[in-house]
């Protein structure tokens, strides 16, 4: 039961073989044992969850549930849970409840939903570690000195220990793939605007696009069809045809389900330094695609070796003036003495962030400041056109693009957190899918000889969700890396 | 030396929507401080701005009635900086492509008549909140040293209007000022209460010697919270500028405030300590796209603008148009007017006598009595009643005056001929009538009769007097006159 996937647990609950309040429960004492070692979570509603849990299994008695109806869930702790602490992995929000709820928190909460708690974070999103975060490094299930990834190391961590079956996660420039790669389970960053960013605490506002972590490309699949839909609260939400992104998963495509499917490899991707066993599990990924009736079709992406600075010129841009509005006056912390306002939005600001979230600002102010603008900020903006103009050209010849998710495998705590270069380079291979707006799922396909997990990363167009989860679904039907569960967390 | 100056002037105006720019909290002005303020209002953590559709289709209505361009897409900008009552630590507004671009304001100035005032921009932008000092820090407040932030202004639309430097006085800028005050009103897009905000005007003041192509330094007035303040304000800052220059000094370009009570203006900052307010396209709100089909809706239903219905005036009703720019002050008092000369009263009523009487007798009345027109006690068509009779000749004009007086109270049930019949104030225009009368008067004053034949041109004024109050007015004047004149002679 704990290992099983969302589809099977909704299937066990639907028929009665399981109670919502069992599952939950359960969970909980899981939660409860493992956190102090991952610090995986920052807040545990074991109350509200229980409670939840019981509506659940009425609902699903007058058959009225959903198929995500009684599945326990942990949220990001950047995405606004109404009544509950909603810290963004910062000292400046640490005893910050949330007065309403996200968009994406109320579709899954009128799925049926059980939220169980909250998840650790790097401070404000800013981070690839979750080293960032104010409430210390979330670690990584597969082995506890390693990092979990981030920024949504928490929620990566929580379903790679089997803690939560699902979990949802922000990505900026890689915050959920990078996390999913690194403690070997999926991710999904949906195509921008096809969930609403209202309730989700703003680091890059176009770029930022709330996702869904889950042990499978299905279990992605039925959270993005409950999390996925228009919102008038945010000018940014598309206003879309309702999908069913898990529609192309179980038809019957016989022994080549992929028969037709060409899959791009751009040859940028796998110039770029990626460690040897991640290249080679790649490597099998893709042969194991092409046996699926896929074919391979070699892209160029001249302008994506571009895309880490010019993530680096827009988003802490953007993150400069979303972060203004923690200045102490209105909520959140405030420096307990200062001399007048300037000292205290000083104070405030120089206790409340930490070092990441202060360098980011820092460089997002310059590349703003006047005379600079067109320098940095225009210029961003204009390869981040040329990259997105590359794709567009590349999907002409292929229908999902294929690579490695993260250039390492998890790395120790402690070890990138001095070279903040080094940290960035992390994002290398998933910025570029928000910068273009398009979606991406990272997938575990192997381990390297550390024993650590390997992403894989499916890139497509902008909605083609369905037909990458769809990849990444038949490539799991032959696969069991997905199924692997950390050793310290077998049930 | 002769100085010249040069004055441009920003204008916030409060557009009237009932909902915020960004938000569904109401605008309504005066309520407990923090109750009309939202989640976004207060910037809480992941909430996001939506664009109130009201607000942009008031300022094309603006644009369409000063003839800009509007933009069919236009960018929301941040402009970034710290205060308490900016609760997002930036503003929203308009930076490099505004909703409204050029176009132009026709006033009539002083000093050099009719022309028109080009327009740079309009741009939309938000309010930000208001911080309490008093309440909080004086005597019986709050809290010593503290301010208390009311949010809810922030997030009021506001259209801020941009004016080229075109005007050379301080009584420029004042015509510049209502004349937009009533055109804002005039299409219903503020309500053009300047106590409450609702219209604020900053000016930017320079000097530079008659002749010079080159614009001289400015400096950019705050707190313009009237007209008179306003004409004060440029007054003053134009003598400091030239005593400055005259006494060899030299202009900084500079944001001054304008205090009322010591009718001055003081720094508040200079151009190098302005901030780096940092601007850029507002990531959360996508381009505002405004297509040809809206702004054709938009302009369907502008009404008639005061302009074109001035001219209209002079061309229909024969009025002259310095009077015609005052009947389309604002639309109240075009409709009474428009309301008085078409009353079915049987005659044709004269426009010029109605533009008179309306700008004179009823307008002297309305600020008596501290009202608006449209609360006027004598509506269009009992007041064209009475000009008919003033009109036929029925009744004299200081009559006419006496019987709008006895309408105004609601005598007789306000109508003009019942209290003409009831007061038997019916003109004297029988011709035997007015001959007795005469014959009266100059038998009754041989004297004055005397000092007229003496060649005192005076003196028959004086008959003429004693005739109309022997008849309490009611004689006909001119016949009266006639009549006098003729027997004098004879």
């Amino acid at each position: 039961m704990i290992t099983s996937s969302v589809a099977e647990l909704s299937r066990s609950l639907l028929a009665r073989r399981l109670s919502s309040i069992e599952l939950t429960g359960s969970l909980l004492d899981r939660i409860e044992t493992a956190n102090p070692t991952l610090n995986a979570f920052l807040t545990i509603d074991r109350e509200g969850a229980m409670s939840q849990a019981k509506a659940a299994d009425a609902r699903i008695a007058a058959g009225t549930a959903s198929p995500l109806t009684g599945i326990p869930l942990a949220h990001k702790d950047v995405i606004m849970t109404e009544g509950l602490r909603t810290t963004c992995g910062s000292r400046m929000l640490e005893n910050f409840v949330a007065p309403y709820s996200a968009f994406v928190a109320e579709r899954l909460a009128r799925a049926g939903m059980v939220t169980v708690g909250k998840t650790n974070m790097d401070e404000f999103a800013m981070g690839s570690s979750n080293e960032n975060s104010y409430f210390g490094p979330v670690r990584n299930p597969w082995n506890t000195t390693c990092v979990a990834g981030g920024s949504s190391g928490g929620s990566a961590a929580a379903v790679a220990a089997r803690l939560v079956p699902a979990a949802t996660g922000t990505d900026t420039g890689g915050s959920i793939r990078q996390p999913a790669a690194l403690s070997g389970v999926c991710g999904l960053k949906p195509t921008y605007g096809v969930c609403s960013r209202y309730g989700l605490v703003a680091l890059a506002s176009s770029l930022d696009t709330p996702g869904v972590f889950g042990q499978t490309a299905e279990d992605c699949a039925l959270l993005l069809n409950a999390m996925a839909g228009h919102d008038a609260r945010d000018s940014t939400s598309l206003d879309r045809p309702a999908e069913d992104y898990a529609r192309q998963l179980s038809e019957n495509a016989g022994a080549k389900p992929l028969a037709g499917v060409r899959v791009g490899l751009p040859r940028e991707y796998f110039g770029a330094g990626a460690e040897p066993d991640i290249v080679d599990a790649i490597e099998t990924a893709i042969a194991g695609f092409r046996s699926l009736g896929a074919t391979t079709v070699e892209v160029s992406l001249p302008n994506v070796d571009h895309s880490l600075p010019v993530y680096y010129v827009i988003s802490p841009a953007e993150a400069s003036s979303n972060l203004a509005r923690f200045d102490g006056v209105r909520y959140g912390h405030r420096a307990a003495k200062y001399d007048d306002l300037t000292d205290m939005y000083k104070k405030t600001r120089a206790e409340g962030f930490g070092a990441e979230v202060k360098r980011r600002i820092l460089i997002g102010t310059y590349v703003l400041s006047h005379g600079y603008y067109d320098a940095y900020y225009l210029k961003a903006q204009q390869v981040r056109r040329l990259i997105a103009d590359d794709f567009r050209k590349a999907y002409q010849r292929c229908d999902v693009i294929v690579g490695p998710t993260s250039p390492t495998t998890a790395f120790c705590i402690g070890d990138n957190i001095d070279d903040p270069l080094k940290m960035y380079l992390n994002d290398i291979f998933t910025i570029a899918s928000n910068l273009t707006g398009t979606p991406a799922i990272s997938i575990p396909c192997g381990f390297d000889g550390k024993g650590l997990p390997i992403g894989l990363q499916i890139q497509g167009n902008a909605f083609a969700e369905a037909q990458i989860l769809n990849v990444a679904h038949r490539y799991q039907q032959t696969t069991d890396w997905h199924r692997r569960v950390p050793a310290g967390f077998a049930p | 030396m002769k100085w010249e100056v040069v004055v441009g002037i920003e204008t916030h105006t409060q557009l009237s929507t009932a909902s915020k720019i960004f938000s569904s909290a109401s605008t309504a002005f005066g309520a407990v401080p923090n109750s009309h303020a939202s989640a976004v209002d207060i910037a809480l953590p992941g909430v996001l701005p939506v664009l109130n559709k009201g607000a942009v289709e008031r300022a094309i209505r603006f644009g369409l009635a000063v003839g800009g361009t509007i933009n069919r897409r236009s960018v929301f900008a941040r402009k970034n900086y710290f205060y308490p009552d900016l609760p997002k630590g930036y503003q929203i507004s308009q930076y490099e492509i505004p909703v409204v671009q050029g176009g132009s304001i026709a006033i009539v100035s002083p000093t050099r008549g009719a022309f028109r005032v080009a327009l740079t921009r309009a741009h939309l932008e938000e309010d930000a909140g208001k911080s309490l000092h008093e309440a909080f820090d004086s005597p019986g407040g709050l809290g010593r040293g503290m301010t208390g932030i009311d949010f809810n202004r922030a997030g009021t639309p506001l259209l801020e209007i941009v004016s080229e430097p075109d005007l050379r006085s301080s009584e420029e800028a004042v015509a510049y000022a209502k004349t937009l005050h009533s055109l804002v009103k005039w299409i219903g897009i503020c309500d053009g209460n300047m106590q409450e905000g609702s219209f604020r005007c900053d000016a930017n003041v320079s000097v530079r010697l008659a002749g010079d192509a080159k614009l001289g330094t400015r400096c950019e007035i705050k707190n313009l919270n009237s007209f008179r303040f306003m004409q004060q304000a440029i007054e003053f800052e134009v003598r400091r500028q030239i005593e400055l220059i005259e006494d060899g000094g030299t202009m900084v370009q500079e944001t001054r405030l304008y205090d009322p009570d010591r009718n001055e203006t003081r720094s508040m900052r200079s151009k190098e300590d302005a901030q780096d307010y940092r601007y850029f396209p507002d990531p959360d709100l996508p381009p505002l796209v405004i297509d040809g089909t809206w702004i054709e809706q938009v302009r369907a239903e502008m009404p008639e603008l005061p302009e074109s219905m001035a001219h209209r005036f002079v061309g229909d009703y024969g009025v002259p148009i310095t009077d015609a720019v005052q009947l389309t002050a604002s639309r109240e008092i075009a409709r009474y007017f428009e309301s008085t000369v078409q009353a079915p009263v049987g005659v044709h009523l004269s426009g010029k006598t109605a533009a008179n009487w309306i700008l004179g007798e009823i307008t002297a009345r309305l600020n008596r009595d501290g009202i608006e027109i449209e609360q006027a006690p004598v509506r269009p068509h009992e007041f064209a009643q009475l000009l008919a009779r003033f009109q036929d000749n029925t009744i004299a004009g200081s009559i006419a005056k006496a019987v709008l007086d006895r309408m105004w109270n609601s005598e007789i049930g306000g109508e003009a001929d019942a209290i003409i019949a009831a007061k038997g104030l019916r003109q004297i225009s029988d011709s035997g009538a007015i001959e007795k009368l005469v014959d009266d008067v100059l038998a009754a004053n041989p004297a004055i009769v005397a000092e007229y034949q003496a060649g005192k041109a005076k003196a028959f004024n004086s008959l003429v007097g004693k005739a109309m109050a022997a008849t309490k007015g009611k004689a006909n004047p001119a016949q009266v006159n006639a009549i006098l004149k003729r027997k004098l002679a004879g």
